[in-house]
């Protein structure tokens, strides 16, 4: 269920459109940016909510890389290991954002605390090697401003 | 060159310091044109789109129905998720005034009253700041009813992605908007006679929006006197890679690619050799390091030079690349954004990334140097979209151009069995 809050904002995005259904990746990043991902039970209502099918919805989650249809840690980290970032030693990062957060590409730390996914090219190649914590960019990394960053996450 | 598309004002992304500087005044003079004069100005200035595919502006707006009986729409393309380019990013953060001046004029010559931003997912930080913008641009009458008193109205929104390279192809675009899978539709019919929701659809770039407002301010005869005479105007060079200065640069077309390298992006580390150099995003084709002498930064030349502009995102790799392997990333990221409607596609960029996997690990096998440019050959031109041809052209260019890195690859045959 969306807040109010939310709700509103959901409202004033299918005035964008002729059709309503064009709000529904609007509508599906204010339901991820509420709940952290995005649950079989959300579909559902914002399938109501737009107007469509839960499997319409389903199709549409499942079918874009950002949208998470499971619960992720506290913090995503997302590393670029496409041409550019390779150039520069994503390797290395990757491998470095393994190590410290204990978990490797695609798992969950057991703590809870990261999720690590490695990525494609997130359009930062003239500060590559980069990775993403959430939707903030840390550009021009090396192992050692990684390792740094990522101990201040909590 | 005096920088038009990304000076170096401080705050220029705030909309006092835009006006300040001139913003707004281009609008201003294309609202006292008639549309049809707009259309033959940006058709005169040689503009041609900074999308990739180099189809000249002007044209592509004359395709709009005239008369408004019914909507028409426009999306502006800064999807940008090609490997390499990085460019509609620096307008979205530094100049997006110009873009939406631009947008307002391009509306204005169409008689377009609804306008989609389409940005990718992950920049949700600089949609904020677009949107932030189109706030300003509409608290000042910019945006909205009855713009600068002149009756003509049109809005603009934002519409963000959720990370999928193929919503950069305009159908896909234009479906994704719709609140659908990112599917490319089958052409024709073509955007401009049945797009959005049905509806006469103009896609431009996020860059080509930009160039407008110059265009506009300055006139279609200076415009077309800036950099190479077929391809004109500043264009933004994303350079990444093995060098040591990498970002964007502002240059006019026509800039030789070694000069792009060793003066605006410092060189190759360690004074190393270049190897080769993807000129415009991974789907262009390799040039090697040697023959990159008189190859310049425009549609002819790089034509010429067997590649072609793409998104001007030049990727520079050193003597010590491992060109098989640059080459298997590349068919990896084709294969994961293939969307999966067009069997040629969808196998054949898994065939691809699995035989260069093969490449890679040093098992390939001798008839694998064939088969891959074979199955490349079979994906160009069978797809609905150009993300097939997007996904051939490396692998055809990467085998062609660095055959012997690919020959030193294959495995030493296995001993012989008898009776196998």
């Amino acid at each position: 269920m969306l807040t109010q809050e939310n709700l509103k904002k959901a409202e004033a995005l299918f005035a964008r459109y002729p059709e309503k259904k064009a709000a529904l990746l609007p509508v599906l990043w204010l339901a991820q940016e509420q709940e952290g991902w995005i649950s079989q039970e959300m579909m559902r209502y914002v399938a109501d909510l737009v107007g469509v099918d839960h499997a319409h919805v389903l199709g549409v989650v499942t079918f874009y890389t950002m949208f998470n249809d499971t619960k992720l840690g506290r913090h995503h980290i997302e590393v670029c290991t496409n041409v550019s970032c390779m150039l520069r030693g994503s390797d290395r990062i990757l491998e470095t954002v393994e190590r410290v957060c204990g978990a490797k590409a695609g798992q969950t730390s057991a703590d809870g605390r990261f999720t690590v996914s490695e990525v494609e090219c997130m359009g930062a190649c003239g500060g590559a090697p980069m990775l993403a914590v959430g939707e903030r960019y840390h550009e021009h990394l090396t192992a050692e401003k990684t390792e740094q960053l990522l101990s201040s996450l909590r | 060159m005096e920088k038009h598309i990304l000076p170096d004002i401080p705050d220029l992304h705030t909309i006092d310091v835009y006006e300040r500087h001139g913003g707004y005044a281009a609008l201003r003079t294309a609202l006292q044109m008639k549309p049809d004069e707009v259309i033959d100005v940006v058709k005169r200035s040689g503009l041609r789109g900074r999308g990739g595919a180099c189809f000249p502006t002007g044209l592509k707006w004359s395709f709009m129905p005239k008369g408004n009986d019914r909507p028409k729409y426009l999306a502006v393309n800064g999807d940008e998720s090609e490997p390499g380019t990085f460019k509609d990013r620096q307008i979205f953060e530094f100049n997006p005034h110009l873009m939406i001046e631009g947008i307002l004029i391009g509306c204005y010559a169409m008689g377009i009253t609804a306008a989609y931003i389409y940005i990718r997912g992950e920049y949700r930080h600089w949609i904020r700041m677009v949107d932030a913008a189109l706030d300003q641009a509409a608290s000042k009458g910019y945006i909205g009813d009855n713009i600068l008193g002149s009756g003509f109205s049109t809005r603009i929104y934002t519409h963000s992605g959720a990370g999928a390279y193929i919503c950069g192809e305009e159908s896909a675009l234009m479906n994704s908007i719709e609140g659908e899978r990112g599917y490319p539709r089958v052409k024709p019919p073509f955007p401009a006679q049945k797009g959005l929701w049905g509806q006469p659809t103009t896609i431009n770039n996020v860059e080509t929006m930009s160039n407008i407002p110059l265009i506009i301010s300055k006139g279609a005869e200076w415009y077309a006197a800036i950099g190479a005479p077929k391809h004109p105007g500043p264009i933004l060079v994303g350079i990444s890679g093995h060098v040591n200065r990498p970002g964007v640069f502002e240059v006019p077309t026509g800039v030789p690619l070694l000069t792009l390298i060793n003066e605006y992006a410092g060189g190759v580390p360690n004074g190393k050799r270049i190897k080769a150099v993807i000129p415009g995003g991974s789907s262009t084709m390799v040039l090697r390091g040697e023959n990159l002498e008189g190859v310049c930064m425009d549609a002819d030349s790089l034509k010429a030079a067997g590649s072609s502009v793409g998104t001007a995102g030049l990727i520079v790799m050193d003597e010590d690349t491992d060109i098989v392997r640059v080459l298997a990333r590349i068919a990896h990221f084709y294969h994961h954004e293939s969307c999966g409607q067009c069997t040629p596609c969808r196998e054949g960029t898994g065939w691809l990334e699995k035989m260069l996997h093969r490449f890679e690990h040093g098992d390939a096998r001798p008839e694998d140097v064939e088969m891959l440019v074979e199955v490349a050959n079979q994906i160009e031109g069978n797809t609905i979209c150009a993300l097939g041809d997007a996904a051939a052209w490396p692998v055809q260019s990467f085998v062609k151009r660095f055959r012997d890195e690919f020959e030193k690859r294959v495995a030493a045959p296995a001993p012989h069995h008898a009776g196998v």
